[in-house]
Protein backbone atom coordinates (compact mmCIF):
# COMPACT_ATOMS: atom_id res chain seq x y z
CA UNK A 1 0.00 0.00 0.00
CA UNK A 2 1.49 3.29 -0.77
CA UNK A 3 1.81 5.94 1.97
CA UNK A 4 -0.90 8.46 2.55
CA UNK A 5 -0.90 12.38 2.66
CA UNK A 6 -3.54 12.93 5.66
CA UNK A 7 -3.50 13.31 9.42
CA UNK A 8 -2.58 9.54 10.50
CA UNK A 9 -5.95 9.75 13.44
CA UNK A 10 -7.78 10.07 10.40
CA UNK A 11 -6.24 7.63 8.37
CA UNK A 12 -6.74 5.13 11.72
CA UNK A 13 -10.41 6.01 11.39
CA UNK A 14 -11.01 5.09 7.76
CA UNK A 15 -8.73 2.38 7.60
CA UNK A 16 -10.19 -1.40 7.36
CA UNK A 17 -9.81 -2.81 10.82
CA UNK A 18 -8.27 -6.27 11.09
CA UNK A 19 -11.36 -7.95 12.73
CA UNK A 20 -13.26 -7.11 9.96
CA UNK A 21 -10.80 -7.70 7.34
CA UNK A 22 -10.83 -11.51 8.92
CA UNK A 23 -14.24 -11.79 9.09
CA UNK A 24 -14.79 -10.81 5.37
CA UNK A 25 -12.03 -13.64 4.63
CA UNK A 26 -14.13 -16.12 6.92
CA UNK A 27 -17.91 -15.24 5.35
CA UNK A 28 -16.02 -15.36 1.53
CA UNK A 29 -14.94 -18.82 2.57
CA UNK A 30 -17.96 -20.06 3.98
CA UNK A 31 -19.88 -19.15 0.96
CA UNK A 32 -17.45 -20.68 -1.28
CA UNK A 33 -17.18 -23.98 0.59
CA UNK A 34 -21.46 -23.86 0.42
CA UNK A 35 -21.03 -23.63 -3.47
CA UNK A 36 -18.48 -26.45 -4.01
CA UNK A 37 -20.04 -28.74 -1.64
CA UNK A 38 -23.81 -28.29 -3.37
CA UNK A 39 -21.50 -28.79 -6.88
CA UNK A 40 -20.59 -31.98 -5.62
CA UNK A 41 -23.48 -33.83 -5.63
CA UNK A 42 -24.06 -32.10 -9.11
CA UNK A 43 -20.84 -33.06 -11.05
CA UNK A 44 -20.92 -36.58 -9.51
CA UNK A 45 -24.49 -37.17 -10.98
CA UNK A 46 -23.47 -35.75 -14.52
CA UNK A 47 -20.28 -37.90 -14.04
CA UNK A 48 -22.01 -41.08 -13.39
CA UNK A 49 -24.63 -40.87 -16.11
CA UNK A 50 -22.02 -40.38 -18.87
CA UNK A 51 -19.86 -43.18 -17.37
CA UNK A 52 -22.32 -45.84 -16.75
CA UNK A 53 -24.81 -44.48 -19.19
CA UNK A 54 -22.61 -43.56 -22.77
CA UNK A 55 -21.25 -47.63 -22.40
CA UNK A 56 -25.07 -48.49 -23.65
CA UNK A 57 -25.36 -45.49 -26.15
CA UNK A 58 -25.37 -47.18 -29.73
CA UNK A 59 -26.89 -46.56 -32.66
CA UNK A 60 -29.44 -49.61 -32.57
CA UNK A 61 -29.86 -48.55 -28.97
CA UNK A 62 -32.06 -44.89 -30.38
CA UNK A 63 -33.52 -47.13 -33.11
CA UNK A 64 -35.00 -50.54 -31.36
CA UNK A 65 -37.95 -50.74 -29.28
CA UNK A 66 -37.35 -52.82 -26.46
CA UNK A 67 -38.03 -56.42 -26.97
CA UNK A 68 -38.93 -57.64 -23.24
CA UNK A 69 -36.91 -60.47 -23.42
CA UNK A 70 -34.34 -59.97 -20.49
CA UNK A 71 -34.42 -63.41 -19.21
CA UNK A 72 -31.27 -64.30 -20.00
CA UNK A 73 -27.58 -62.97 -20.16
CA UNK A 74 -27.68 -63.07 -23.61
CA UNK A 75 -30.91 -61.99 -24.40
CA UNK A 76 -31.09 -59.44 -27.13
CA UNK A 77 -32.91 -56.30 -25.12
CA UNK A 78 -33.20 -54.37 -27.50
CA UNK A 79 -33.39 -50.23 -27.14
CA UNK A 80 -35.45 -47.50 -25.98
CA UNK A 81 -36.72 -46.10 -29.28
CA UNK A 82 -40.49 -46.66 -27.90
CA UNK A 83 -39.57 -44.94 -24.08
CA UNK A 84 -38.53 -41.94 -26.40
CA UNK A 85 -41.11 -41.48 -28.79
CA UNK A 86 -43.83 -41.88 -26.12
CA UNK A 87 -42.18 -39.20 -23.77
CA UNK A 88 -41.58 -36.28 -26.79
CA UNK A 89 -45.52 -37.44 -27.53
CA UNK A 90 -47.17 -37.32 -23.78
CA UNK A 91 -45.39 -34.49 -22.56
CA UNK A 92 -45.79 -32.73 -26.32
CA UNK A 93 -49.22 -32.89 -25.06
CA UNK A 94 -48.91 -32.26 -21.99
CA UNK A 95 -47.58 -29.33 -22.50
CA UNK A 96 -50.09 -28.14 -25.22
CA UNK A 97 -52.73 -28.63 -22.12
CA UNK A 98 -50.98 -26.83 -19.72
CA UNK A 99 -49.20 -23.80 -20.80
CA UNK A 100 -51.77 -22.07 -22.42
CA UNK A 101 -54.04 -22.85 -19.70
CA UNK A 102 -51.83 -21.98 -17.24
CA UNK A 103 -50.74 -18.72 -18.50
CA UNK A 104 -54.25 -17.70 -19.03
CA UNK A 105 -54.38 -18.29 -15.61
CA UNK A 106 -51.30 -16.38 -14.51
CA UNK A 107 -53.03 -13.52 -16.79
CA UNK A 108 -56.17 -13.29 -15.61
CA UNK A 109 -54.54 -13.29 -11.62
CA UNK A 110 -52.32 -10.32 -12.73
CA UNK A 111 -54.21 -8.60 -14.90
CA UNK A 112 -58.11 -8.87 -13.50
CA UNK A 113 -57.95 -10.90 -10.62
CA UNK A 114 -55.28 -9.43 -8.79
CA UNK A 115 -56.49 -9.20 -4.95
CA UNK A 116 -60.04 -9.88 -5.73
CA UNK A 117 -60.63 -12.65 -3.19
CA UNK A 118 -61.42 -15.38 -5.87
CA UNK A 119 -58.29 -14.27 -7.09
CA UNK A 120 -56.72 -15.48 -3.55
CA UNK A 121 -58.41 -18.43 -3.31
CA UNK A 122 -57.04 -19.27 -6.58
CA UNK A 123 -53.68 -18.54 -5.58
CA UNK A 124 -54.18 -20.31 -2.45
CA UNK A 125 -55.34 -23.82 -4.60
CA UNK A 126 -53.05 -23.45 -6.51
CA UNK A 127 -50.22 -23.64 -4.17
CA UNK A 128 -51.71 -26.41 -2.61
CA UNK A 129 -51.70 -28.16 -6.02
CA UNK A 130 -47.53 -27.28 -6.32
CA UNK A 131 -47.15 -29.34 -2.76
CA UNK A 132 -49.43 -32.86 -4.23
CA UNK A 133 -46.95 -35.71 -4.75
CA UNK A 134 -46.77 -36.32 -8.28
CA UNK A 135 -48.67 -40.26 -7.73
CA UNK A 136 -51.62 -38.46 -6.50
CA UNK A 137 -51.96 -37.08 -9.56
CA UNK A 138 -51.55 -40.22 -11.40
CA UNK A 139 -54.19 -41.63 -9.19
CA UNK A 140 -56.65 -39.09 -9.80
CA UNK A 141 -56.29 -39.66 -13.40
CA UNK A 142 -56.57 -43.67 -12.82
CA UNK A 143 -60.05 -43.36 -10.71
CA UNK A 144 -61.39 -41.05 -13.26
CA UNK A 145 -60.17 -41.82 -16.30
CA UNK A 146 -58.72 -45.43 -16.27
CA UNK A 147 -61.24 -46.92 -13.40
CA UNK A 148 -64.29 -44.41 -14.02
CA UNK A 149 -64.56 -44.99 -17.40
CA UNK A 150 -64.58 -48.88 -17.46
CA UNK A 151 -61.37 -48.70 -19.56
CA UNK A 152 -58.04 -48.91 -19.90
CA UNK A 153 -54.45 -46.98 -19.67
CA UNK A 154 -53.46 -44.98 -22.77
CA UNK A 155 -51.20 -41.91 -23.32
CA UNK A 156 -53.31 -39.27 -23.62
CA UNK A 157 -54.41 -40.38 -19.80
CA UNK A 158 -50.97 -40.22 -18.80
CA UNK A 159 -50.62 -36.37 -20.64
CA UNK A 160 -53.21 -35.50 -18.71
CA UNK A 161 -51.85 -36.38 -15.30
CA UNK A 162 -48.67 -34.60 -16.26
CA UNK A 163 -50.29 -31.52 -17.62
CA UNK A 164 -52.07 -31.56 -14.02
CA UNK A 165 -48.54 -31.73 -12.50
CA UNK A 166 -47.48 -28.92 -14.63
CA UNK A 167 -50.11 -26.14 -14.24
CA UNK A 168 -48.97 -25.36 -10.85
CA UNK A 169 -45.62 -24.80 -11.76
CA UNK A 170 -46.61 -23.05 -14.75
CA UNK A 171 -49.26 -21.14 -13.09
CA UNK A 172 -47.02 -19.32 -9.98
CA UNK A 173 -43.71 -19.09 -12.37
CA UNK A 174 -45.69 -17.29 -15.10
CA UNK A 175 -47.25 -15.05 -12.19
CA UNK A 176 -44.16 -14.18 -10.73
CA UNK A 177 -43.01 -13.08 -13.88
CA UNK A 178 -45.71 -10.98 -15.28
CA UNK A 179 -45.94 -8.99 -11.88
CA UNK A 180 -42.17 -8.07 -12.41
CA UNK A 181 -43.42 -6.37 -16.25
CA UNK A 182 -43.63 -2.76 -15.25
CA UNK A 183 -46.86 -1.09 -14.11
CA UNK A 184 -45.20 2.00 -16.17
CA UNK A 185 -45.59 -0.08 -19.28
CA UNK A 186 -49.22 -1.06 -19.05
CA UNK A 187 -50.14 2.51 -18.02
CA UNK A 188 -48.30 3.51 -20.98
CA UNK A 189 -50.27 1.55 -23.46
CA UNK A 190 -53.59 2.30 -22.02
CA UNK A 191 -52.95 5.76 -22.05
CA UNK A 192 -51.85 5.50 -25.94
CA UNK A 193 -55.56 3.97 -26.10
CA UNK A 194 -55.39 0.44 -26.68
CA UNK A 195 -57.81 -1.97 -25.67
CA UNK A 196 -56.55 -4.01 -22.36
CA UNK A 197 -56.38 -7.25 -24.42
CA UNK A 198 -54.40 -5.86 -26.87
CA UNK A 199 -51.68 -4.25 -24.38
CA UNK A 200 -51.62 -7.48 -22.98
CA UNK A 201 -50.91 -9.26 -25.81
CA UNK A 202 -48.58 -6.67 -27.54
CA UNK A 203 -46.71 -5.29 -24.95
CA UNK A 204 -47.02 -7.66 -20.99
CA UNK A 205 -46.21 -11.16 -22.44
CA UNK A 206 -43.66 -9.98 -25.24
CA UNK A 207 -41.96 -8.53 -22.29
CA UNK A 208 -42.46 -11.23 -19.90
CA UNK A 209 -41.97 -13.81 -22.57
CA UNK A 210 -38.01 -14.66 -21.81
CA UNK A 211 -38.64 -14.93 -17.88
CA UNK A 212 -41.85 -17.16 -19.01
CA UNK A 213 -39.75 -19.95 -21.02
CA UNK A 214 -37.84 -20.39 -17.88
CA UNK A 215 -40.54 -21.47 -15.80
CA UNK A 216 -42.09 -23.54 -18.70
CA UNK A 217 -39.14 -25.08 -19.33
CA UNK A 218 -38.82 -26.14 -15.44
CA UNK A 219 -42.30 -27.70 -15.84
CA UNK A 220 -41.53 -29.41 -18.53
CA UNK A 221 -38.93 -30.82 -17.48
CA UNK A 222 -40.51 -31.62 -14.59
CA UNK A 223 -42.90 -33.53 -16.33
CA UNK A 224 -40.25 -35.25 -18.21
CA UNK A 225 -38.89 -36.70 -15.35
CA UNK A 226 -41.81 -37.97 -13.61
CA UNK A 227 -42.82 -41.72 -13.22
CA UNK A 228 -45.34 -41.91 -10.62
CA UNK A 229 -48.05 -40.20 -13.03
CA UNK A 230 -47.17 -42.29 -15.61
CA UNK A 231 -47.75 -45.64 -13.81
CA UNK A 232 -51.18 -46.52 -14.24
CA UNK A 233 -52.30 -44.16 -16.59
CA UNK A 234 -50.18 -44.72 -19.34
CA UNK A 235 -48.88 -47.72 -18.40
CA UNK A 236 -46.07 -49.14 -20.17
CA UNK A 237 -45.34 -51.40 -23.60
CA UNK A 238 -42.17 -52.34 -25.54
CA UNK A 239 -43.68 -50.57 -28.77
CA UNK A 240 -43.09 -47.14 -30.70
CA UNK A 241 -46.46 -45.76 -31.17
CA UNK A 242 -47.95 -42.47 -32.39
CA UNK A 243 -51.17 -43.64 -31.13
CA UNK A 244 -52.13 -41.25 -27.67
CA UNK A 245 -55.04 -43.41 -27.22
CA UNK A 246 -53.17 -47.00 -26.82
CA UNK A 247 -50.64 -47.49 -23.83
CA UNK A 248 -47.19 -45.88 -24.07
CA UNK A 249 -44.08 -46.44 -23.17
CA UNK A 250 -41.98 -43.27 -21.87
CA UNK A 251 -38.39 -42.69 -20.52
CA UNK A 252 -39.14 -42.64 -16.55
CA UNK A 253 -41.34 -45.87 -16.36
CA UNK A 254 -38.60 -47.69 -18.85
CA UNK A 255 -35.56 -46.75 -16.27
CA UNK A 256 -37.99 -47.95 -13.13
CA UNK A 257 -38.75 -51.34 -14.64
CA UNK A 258 -34.59 -51.39 -15.90
CA UNK A 259 -33.36 -50.64 -12.59
CA UNK A 260 -35.20 -53.61 -10.93
CA UNK A 261 -34.00 -55.93 -13.50
CA UNK A 262 -31.29 -58.51 -12.33
CA UNK A 263 -29.44 -58.49 -15.61
CA UNK A 264 -26.62 -56.19 -15.77
CA UNK A 265 -27.20 -55.37 -19.48
CA UNK A 266 -30.63 -54.32 -18.43
CA UNK A 267 -29.30 -51.77 -16.09
CA UNK A 268 -27.11 -50.42 -18.07
CA UNK A 269 -29.86 -49.59 -20.65
CA UNK A 270 -31.39 -47.95 -17.56
CA UNK A 271 -28.42 -45.39 -17.06
CA UNK A 272 -28.46 -45.01 -21.42
CA UNK A 273 -31.80 -43.97 -21.08
CA UNK A 274 -31.44 -41.81 -17.94
CA UNK A 275 -28.41 -39.76 -20.05
CA UNK A 276 -30.65 -39.54 -22.58
CA UNK A 277 -33.28 -38.22 -20.77
CA UNK A 278 -31.14 -35.40 -19.40
CA UNK A 279 -29.70 -34.60 -23.02
CA UNK A 280 -33.60 -34.62 -24.10
CA UNK A 281 -34.24 -31.84 -21.30
CA UNK A 282 -31.11 -29.78 -22.76
CA UNK A 283 -31.86 -30.37 -26.03
CA UNK A 284 -35.20 -28.90 -25.22
CA UNK A 285 -34.10 -26.19 -22.59
CA UNK A 286 -31.62 -24.78 -25.53
CA UNK A 287 -33.93 -24.69 -28.36
CA UNK A 288 -36.50 -22.83 -26.31
CA UNK A 289 -33.67 -20.19 -25.29
CA UNK A 290 -33.11 -19.69 -28.62
CA UNK A 291 -36.37 -19.04 -29.29
CA UNK A 292 -37.05 -16.89 -26.93
CA UNK A 293 -34.10 -14.88 -27.94
CA UNK A 294 -34.46 -14.09 -31.18
CA UNK A 295 -38.13 -13.02 -30.49
CA UNK A 296 -36.43 -10.10 -28.05
CA UNK A 297 -34.48 -7.61 -29.77
CA UNK A 298 -30.47 -7.40 -29.95
CA UNK B 1 -59.94 8.36 -36.06
CA UNK B 2 -62.92 8.80 -33.29
CA UNK B 3 -65.89 10.41 -35.28
CA UNK B 4 -66.26 13.16 -32.88
CA UNK B 5 -63.10 14.81 -33.85
CA UNK B 6 -63.43 18.15 -36.03
CA UNK B 7 -63.67 17.03 -39.68
CA UNK B 8 -61.45 20.33 -40.15
CA UNK B 9 -58.50 18.59 -38.57
CA UNK B 10 -55.06 18.50 -40.53
CA UNK B 11 -51.82 18.02 -39.76
CA UNK B 12 -49.61 20.72 -39.86
CA UNK B 13 -47.44 18.57 -41.73
CA UNK B 14 -47.53 17.76 -45.38
CA UNK B 15 -47.39 13.84 -45.29
CA UNK B 16 -45.99 13.69 -48.23
CA UNK B 17 -43.37 16.28 -48.30
CA UNK B 18 -42.50 14.28 -44.77
CA UNK B 19 -42.80 10.48 -45.62
CA UNK B 20 -40.91 11.14 -48.84
CA UNK B 21 -37.90 13.85 -50.05
CA UNK B 22 -34.70 12.02 -49.13
CA UNK B 23 -32.64 15.05 -48.89
CA UNK B 24 -35.41 16.59 -46.98
CA UNK B 25 -33.01 16.00 -43.65
CA UNK B 26 -30.15 17.65 -45.49
CA UNK B 27 -31.90 20.60 -46.42
CA UNK B 28 -33.04 21.23 -42.81
CA UNK B 29 -29.35 21.38 -41.85
CA UNK B 30 -28.65 23.54 -44.48
CA UNK B 31 -31.33 25.85 -43.04
CA UNK B 32 -29.04 26.14 -39.79
CA UNK B 33 -32.20 26.36 -37.59
CA UNK B 34 -31.45 26.11 -33.84
CA UNK B 35 -35.26 24.72 -33.18
CA UNK B 36 -34.81 21.07 -32.24
CA UNK B 37 -37.78 20.64 -34.45
CA UNK B 38 -35.85 21.87 -37.45
CA UNK B 39 -38.11 20.39 -40.15
CA UNK B 40 -41.47 21.67 -39.13
CA UNK B 41 -43.75 23.26 -41.22
CA UNK B 42 -42.26 26.48 -42.62
CA UNK B 43 -44.10 29.89 -41.82
CA UNK B 44 -45.65 30.47 -44.97
CA UNK B 45 -47.33 26.90 -44.44
CA UNK B 46 -48.32 27.51 -40.86
CA UNK B 47 -51.03 29.52 -42.14
CA UNK B 48 -52.97 26.88 -43.18
CA UNK B 49 -52.14 25.07 -39.82
CA UNK B 50 -55.55 24.20 -37.92
CA UNK B 51 -56.20 24.74 -34.07
CA UNK B 52 -56.32 21.06 -33.56
CA UNK B 53 -55.99 21.09 -29.72
CA UNK B 54 -59.68 20.94 -27.92
CA UNK B 55 -59.96 22.61 -24.33
CA UNK B 56 -60.78 20.67 -21.28
CA UNK B 57 -62.97 22.01 -18.50
CA UNK B 58 -63.09 20.16 -15.26
CA UNK B 59 -66.18 20.46 -13.38
CA UNK B 60 -66.13 19.28 -9.84
CA UNK B 61 -63.89 16.56 -10.16
CA UNK B 62 -62.76 14.64 -6.94
CA UNK B 63 -60.81 11.58 -6.86
CA UNK B 64 -60.65 8.87 -4.36
CA UNK B 65 -58.42 6.12 -3.65
CA UNK B 66 -60.38 4.00 -2.03
CA UNK B 67 -62.39 6.07 0.81
CA UNK B 68 -59.42 8.63 1.02
CA UNK B 69 -60.28 11.68 -1.13
CA UNK B 70 -57.10 13.48 -3.17
CA UNK B 71 -58.78 15.88 -5.37
CA UNK B 72 -61.44 17.58 -3.45
CA UNK B 73 -63.68 19.10 -5.85
CA UNK B 74 -61.86 21.29 -8.76
CA UNK B 75 -63.01 23.12 -11.36
CA UNK B 76 -60.74 24.26 -14.01
CA UNK B 77 -60.46 25.51 -17.93
CA UNK B 78 -57.69 24.03 -19.65
CA UNK B 79 -58.09 26.12 -23.16
CA UNK B 80 -57.41 25.02 -26.30
CA UNK B 81 -53.89 24.94 -27.87
CA UNK B 82 -52.63 26.04 -24.65
CA UNK B 83 -49.85 24.95 -22.15
CA UNK B 84 -51.49 24.75 -18.87
CA UNK B 85 -49.23 23.93 -16.20
CA UNK B 86 -49.98 22.58 -12.78
CA UNK B 87 -47.81 23.19 -9.46
CA UNK B 88 -48.37 22.71 -6.22
CA UNK B 89 -46.64 21.00 -3.20
CA UNK B 90 -46.04 16.83 -3.23
CA UNK B 91 -49.12 14.80 -2.24
CA UNK B 92 -50.86 17.96 -3.63
CA UNK B 93 -53.14 15.74 -5.93
CA UNK B 94 -51.49 17.09 -9.13
CA UNK B 95 -50.91 14.11 -10.74
CA UNK B 96 -54.11 12.53 -9.71
CA UNK B 97 -56.15 15.50 -10.93
CA UNK B 98 -54.42 14.90 -14.66
CA UNK B 99 -55.06 11.25 -14.41
CA UNK B 100 -58.48 11.91 -14.17
CA UNK B 101 -58.72 13.66 -17.21
CA UNK B 102 -58.00 10.62 -19.29
CA UNK B 103 -59.38 8.33 -17.06
CA UNK B 104 -56.28 6.94 -15.68
CA UNK B 105 -56.96 7.43 -12.60
CA UNK B 106 -59.65 4.22 -12.22
CA UNK B 107 -57.17 1.65 -13.51
CA UNK B 108 -55.78 1.91 -9.88
CA UNK B 109 -57.58 -1.20 -7.46
CA UNK B 110 -59.93 0.88 -5.40
CA UNK B 111 -59.95 4.06 -7.17
CA UNK B 112 -62.39 6.31 -8.52
CA UNK B 113 -63.68 10.00 -9.51
CA UNK B 114 -66.63 12.00 -9.57
CA UNK B 115 -67.57 15.26 -11.23
CA UNK B 116 -67.46 16.20 -15.04
CA UNK B 117 -63.97 15.67 -17.29
CA UNK B 118 -65.59 18.04 -20.52
CA UNK B 119 -63.56 17.41 -23.44
CA UNK B 120 -64.71 20.55 -25.69
CA UNK B 121 -68.17 19.96 -24.27
CA UNK B 122 -68.48 16.22 -23.97
CA UNK B 123 -68.25 14.56 -20.70
CA UNK B 124 -65.50 11.98 -20.92
CA UNK B 125 -67.14 10.23 -17.77
CA UNK B 126 -70.54 10.18 -19.51
CA UNK B 127 -72.60 6.98 -20.10
CA UNK B 128 -71.92 5.30 -23.37
CA UNK B 129 -68.41 7.02 -23.62
CA UNK B 130 -65.62 4.21 -24.27
CA UNK B 131 -62.54 4.86 -22.18
CA UNK B 132 -60.53 3.54 -24.88
CA UNK B 133 -61.62 6.59 -27.18
CA UNK B 134 -60.79 8.79 -24.61
CA UNK B 135 -57.23 7.68 -24.11
CA UNK B 136 -56.45 8.32 -27.92
CA UNK B 137 -58.03 11.49 -27.77
CA UNK B 138 -55.93 12.43 -24.65
CA UNK B 139 -52.75 10.99 -24.58
CA UNK B 140 -50.28 10.89 -21.94
CA UNK B 141 -46.91 10.87 -20.99
CA UNK B 142 -45.45 9.83 -17.93
CA UNK B 143 -42.77 10.81 -15.05
CA UNK B 144 -40.23 8.23 -16.38
CA UNK B 145 -39.25 7.39 -19.65
CA UNK B 146 -40.60 4.22 -20.40
CA UNK B 147 -40.76 2.81 -23.87
CA UNK B 148 -41.46 -0.67 -24.53
CA UNK B 149 -38.59 -2.70 -24.06
CA UNK B 150 -39.03 -5.31 -26.10
CA UNK B 151 -39.81 -2.86 -29.33
CA UNK B 152 -37.54 -0.82 -31.55
CA UNK B 153 -37.02 2.59 -32.07
CA UNK B 154 -40.02 2.12 -35.20
CA UNK B 155 -42.06 -0.11 -33.45
CA UNK B 156 -42.51 2.36 -30.18
CA UNK B 157 -43.55 5.31 -32.29
CA UNK B 158 -45.74 2.56 -34.46
CA UNK B 159 -47.15 0.87 -31.16
CA UNK B 160 -49.89 3.22 -30.69
CA UNK B 161 -51.46 2.75 -34.33
CA UNK B 162 -50.87 -0.58 -34.27
CA UNK B 163 -52.40 -0.82 -30.45
CA UNK B 164 -55.47 0.99 -31.47
CA UNK B 165 -55.46 -1.32 -34.62
CA UNK B 166 -55.15 1.88 -36.53
CA UNK B 167 -52.66 1.32 -39.38
CA UNK B 168 -52.49 3.05 -42.69
CA UNK B 169 -49.37 4.14 -43.85
CA UNK B 170 -47.00 3.32 -40.83
CA UNK B 171 -43.63 4.54 -42.20
CA UNK B 172 -44.90 8.00 -43.34
CA UNK B 173 -46.88 8.26 -39.77
CA UNK B 174 -44.21 7.38 -37.38
CA UNK B 175 -41.45 9.59 -39.42
CA UNK B 176 -44.13 12.38 -38.85
CA UNK B 177 -44.48 12.34 -34.86
CA UNK B 178 -40.76 11.26 -35.06
CA UNK B 179 -40.04 14.58 -36.33
CA UNK B 180 -42.62 16.53 -34.34
CA UNK B 181 -41.14 14.86 -31.28
CA UNK B 182 -37.73 16.25 -32.87
CA UNK B 183 -36.15 13.18 -32.58
CA UNK B 184 -35.62 12.41 -35.86
CA UNK B 185 -32.31 13.67 -36.64
CA UNK B 186 -30.90 11.77 -33.99
CA UNK B 187 -32.27 8.44 -34.54
CA UNK B 188 -33.50 8.19 -38.31
CA UNK B 189 -30.56 5.88 -38.75
CA UNK B 190 -31.29 3.23 -36.32
CA UNK B 191 -34.66 2.73 -36.08
CA UNK B 192 -34.74 -0.94 -35.63
CA UNK B 193 -32.69 -0.51 -32.67
CA UNK B 194 -34.05 -0.96 -29.02
CA UNK B 195 -36.07 2.39 -27.81
CA UNK B 196 -34.17 1.61 -24.56
CA UNK B 197 -30.67 2.41 -25.89
CA UNK B 198 -31.77 5.55 -26.11
CA UNK B 199 -30.79 8.36 -23.69
CA UNK B 200 -33.00 9.65 -21.09
CA UNK B 201 -33.90 12.69 -22.64
CA UNK B 202 -34.19 10.72 -26.09
CA UNK B 203 -36.39 8.05 -24.32
CA UNK B 204 -39.08 11.06 -22.98
CA UNK B 205 -39.02 12.52 -26.35
CA UNK B 206 -39.45 8.40 -28.33
CA UNK B 207 -42.57 8.63 -25.67
CA UNK B 208 -44.14 11.58 -26.69
CA UNK B 209 -43.54 10.84 -30.24
CA UNK B 210 -45.21 8.07 -29.26
CA UNK B 211 -47.94 9.66 -28.09
CA UNK B 212 -48.29 12.27 -30.77
CA UNK B 213 -48.33 9.26 -33.64
CA UNK B 214 -51.84 8.55 -32.90
CA UNK B 215 -52.64 12.00 -32.98
CA UNK B 216 -54.38 12.94 -29.99
CA UNK B 217 -56.31 16.69 -29.34
CA UNK B 218 -54.88 16.82 -25.70
CA UNK B 219 -51.47 15.95 -23.94
CA UNK B 220 -51.26 15.23 -20.59
CA UNK B 221 -47.63 15.49 -18.71
CA UNK B 222 -46.70 14.27 -15.46
CA UNK B 223 -43.84 15.60 -14.53
CA UNK B 224 -42.06 14.98 -18.32
CA UNK B 225 -38.18 16.28 -17.23
CA UNK B 226 -38.03 15.20 -13.66
CA UNK B 227 -35.83 12.37 -14.26
CA UNK B 228 -33.73 14.38 -17.48
CA UNK B 229 -30.87 16.14 -16.69
CA UNK B 230 -31.12 20.09 -17.86
CA UNK B 231 -30.28 20.00 -21.82
CA UNK B 232 -32.41 16.97 -22.24
CA UNK B 233 -35.15 19.16 -20.35
CA UNK B 234 -34.64 22.40 -22.78
CA UNK B 235 -35.03 19.93 -25.82
CA UNK B 236 -38.38 18.73 -24.13
CA UNK B 237 -39.59 22.49 -23.25
CA UNK B 238 -38.87 23.60 -26.75
CA UNK B 239 -41.06 20.81 -27.80
CA UNK B 240 -43.95 21.83 -25.68
CA UNK B 241 -43.75 25.75 -27.19
CA UNK B 242 -43.64 23.91 -30.47
CA UNK B 243 -46.35 21.27 -29.94
CA UNK B 244 -49.19 23.39 -28.37
CA UNK B 245 -50.08 24.60 -32.04
CA UNK B 246 -52.07 21.34 -32.48
CA UNK B 247 -52.39 20.10 -29.24
CA UNK B 248 -53.45 21.14 -25.98
CA UNK B 249 -50.87 20.79 -23.01
CA UNK B 250 -51.27 20.16 -19.49
CA UNK B 251 -48.24 19.59 -17.85
CA UNK B 252 -47.28 18.62 -14.17
CA UNK B 253 -44.44 20.15 -12.56
CA UNK B 254 -42.73 20.35 -9.67
CA UNK B 255 -40.40 23.09 -11.02
CA UNK B 256 -42.12 26.35 -10.72
CA UNK B 257 -39.05 27.14 -13.48
CA UNK B 258 -40.29 25.11 -15.95
CA UNK B 259 -43.62 26.43 -15.39
CA UNK B 260 -42.94 29.79 -15.67
CA UNK B 261 -40.82 28.67 -19.05
CA UNK B 262 -43.28 26.67 -20.86
CA UNK B 263 -47.04 27.32 -19.68
CA UNK B 264 -49.38 30.09 -21.40
CA UNK B 265 -51.41 29.87 -17.77
CA UNK B 266 -50.94 28.00 -14.54
CA UNK B 267 -53.00 26.48 -11.48
CA UNK B 268 -51.92 26.30 -7.86
CA UNK B 269 -53.39 23.32 -6.62
CA UNK B 270 -52.57 22.81 -2.50
CA UNK B 271 -54.11 19.48 -0.44
CA UNK B 272 -56.31 18.51 -2.71
CA UNK B 273 -58.04 21.65 -4.04
CA UNK B 274 -57.34 24.39 -6.73
CA UNK B 275 -56.14 27.48 -5.06
CA UNK B 276 -55.76 29.25 -8.02
CA UNK B 277 -55.42 29.58 -12.10
CA UNK B 278 -53.98 32.53 -14.48
CA UNK B 279 -51.96 33.50 -16.90
CA UNK B 280 -48.64 32.25 -15.77
CA UNK B 281 -47.21 36.19 -15.37
CA UNK B 282 -49.93 36.80 -12.69
CA UNK B 283 -48.97 33.22 -10.82
CA UNK B 284 -45.62 34.39 -10.55
CA UNK B 285 -45.37 37.52 -10.36
CA UNK B 286 -48.97 39.05 -8.70
CA UNK B 287 -50.77 36.16 -7.30
CA UNK B 288 -54.20 36.61 -6.26
CA UNK B 289 -53.82 34.74 -3.41
CA UNK B 290 -51.51 34.65 -0.53
CA UNK B 291 -50.72 30.95 -0.25
CA UNK B 292 -49.65 31.24 -3.91
CA UNK B 293 -47.28 33.86 -2.97
CA UNK B 294 -45.84 31.63 -0.28
CA UNK B 295 -45.45 29.18 -2.66
CA UNK B 296 -44.01 30.12 -5.55
CA UNK B 297 -41.78 32.89 -3.09
CA UNK B 298 -40.57 29.40 -1.67
CA UNK B 299 -41.72 30.00 1.72
CA UNK B 300 -43.11 26.32 1.67
CA UNK B 301 -43.04 22.98 -0.36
Amino acid sequence: MSAQAGSPALLGRLAVSPARRRRDRVARSAILAATLLALVPLVLIVYYLLKKGLGSWSPSFFTTDPTGNTFFKNSTIGGIKSAIFGTIEMVALASAIAIPLGIGVALWLVEYGRNSRFAQTVRFFVDVLTGVPSIVFGLFVYIVLVVGTHSTYAGYKGSIALSLLMLPVVIRSAEVILMLVPAGLRESALALGSPRWRVIAKVVLPTALPGMVTGVLLAVARAAGETAPLLFTAASTHKTTTDLGAFMNSLPVQIYSDVTSPTASVVDRAWGAALTLVVLILLLNLIARLISRRSRLA
Amino acid sequence: MTSSRPTTHVTDIDPESAAGAPGSANEMAATGRQSIVADRAAPADSARQVQAGLGVKLEGLRAFYGKAEQVKGIDVDFKANEVTAIIGPSGCGKSTMIRCINRMHEEIPGAHAEGRVMLDGVDVYGPGIDVVAVRRAIGMVFQKPNPFPTMSIFDNVASGLRLTARRGDLQAKVERALRSAGLWDEVSDRLSEAGAGLSGGQQQRLCIARSLAVEPEVILMDEPCSALDPIATLKIEELIDELKQRVTIVIVTHNMQQAARVADRTAFMLAGELVEVGPTQEIFTKPKDSRTEEYVTGKFG
